[in-house]
């Protein structure tokens, strides 16, 4: 239900207070999720270009795939990070970056995702995130092992 | 002292208390405090996955300067940009807890630095994260002069 989505996504989004610190935030249009990140003065990284930081950059794709995960489907707990590979495409500039995650399997147990994010162009992405993700394990399961 | 610098001279490493732990031309290390507003699971307390990212990236820019100013015996005037990060998470970082990140860049070329880093509490050996990291230099190298 698109009303159980949105109230997921705005769980989430109260709930961790990492998000705050960023100041990120995100949109829902049906099942398709926009992470928005404005630009704010603590994000830079480097302050001659001046460009966000590349953790930032990185910690904003990991939160929009957890959030894309949040979003798909009720889960009992956050997903864990398993792995990530950040591809550095384009400098971040001063100014709002974008992101949307594409969830390319989920499986009982792990969930591949694939996150891009922009600025002005979708088209020319600034960077791409791969990751992995554990899912926690149905109570009965874990129990089991 | 570039270590220092690059400790607090960026907004969001000050912005997060990165704090210097050492710089030599093996490596460098770099430890970011715990604090609540930098909580990502809510549930454990555990500091966000983001912020050891942010840490390491950081850490491993830094461990390339140290490495270009060793080789080349000098500082450097060009900058650097990451090519790409590759972090495998071994497990939850303990809440309330400093982490520290190591790295150490083991190879240059004319154009690109390879690092590997670690992210741990106390004991390198008890890793959180391990990171393999590219950085590519948008300038020349001091070694090889403005025009090389």
């Amino acid at each position: 239900m698109s009303q159980d989505r949105e109230e997921r996504l705005a769980a989430m989004l109260a709930a961790i207070p990492y998000m705050k610190f960023l100041g990120m935030t995100a949109e829902l249009a049906g099942d398709e999720m926009t992470a928005i990140l404005p630009f704010a003065p603590h994000l830079v990284g480097n302050v001659m270009i001046p460009a966000l930081h590349g953790g930032v950059i990185g910690a904003f794709l990991e939160m929009t795939a957890l959030c894309q995960l949040a979003v798909r489907e009720p889960l009992r707990r956050q997903p864990k990070t398993i792995d990530v590979t950040i591809e550095y495409l384009r400098p971040g500039r001063a100014q709002t970056t974008y992101a949307r995650a594409d969830v390319r399997k989920i499986g009982r147990r792990i969930a591949n995702v694939h996150v891009e994010a922009w600025q002005d162009h979708r088209a020319s992405p600034v960077a791409a995130l791969r990751g992995h993700f554990l899912l926690s394990v149905p109570e009965a399961e874990g129990a089991k092992s | 002292m570039i270590g220092a610098r690059m400790a607090t001279n960026t907004p969001q490493a000050a912005a997060l208390n990165f704090r210097l732990v050492s710089v030599d031309p093996s490596g460098a290390a770099m430890a970011v405090p715990w604090r609540e507003d930098l909580v990502g699971d809510p549930d454990t307390g555990v500091m966000a996955g983001g912020v050891i990212t942010t840490l390491l990236d950081h850490v491993c820019g830094l461990s390339v300067s140290c490495a270009v100013i060793a080789a080349d015996g000098g500082f450097m005037e060009f900058g650097m940009a990451t090519l790409d990060l590759r972090i495998d998470y071994m497990r939850s970082a303990e809440p309330r807890r400093e982490v520290i990140a190591l790295a150490r860049c083991y190879k240059l070329t004319r154009s690109i630095a390879f690092v590997r880093a670690t992210a741990y509490e106390d004991d390198e050996a008890n890793p959180i994260a391990t990171v393999q990291a590219a950085f590519a230099f948008t300038g020349p190298r001091p070694s090889q002069g403005a025009g090389a």
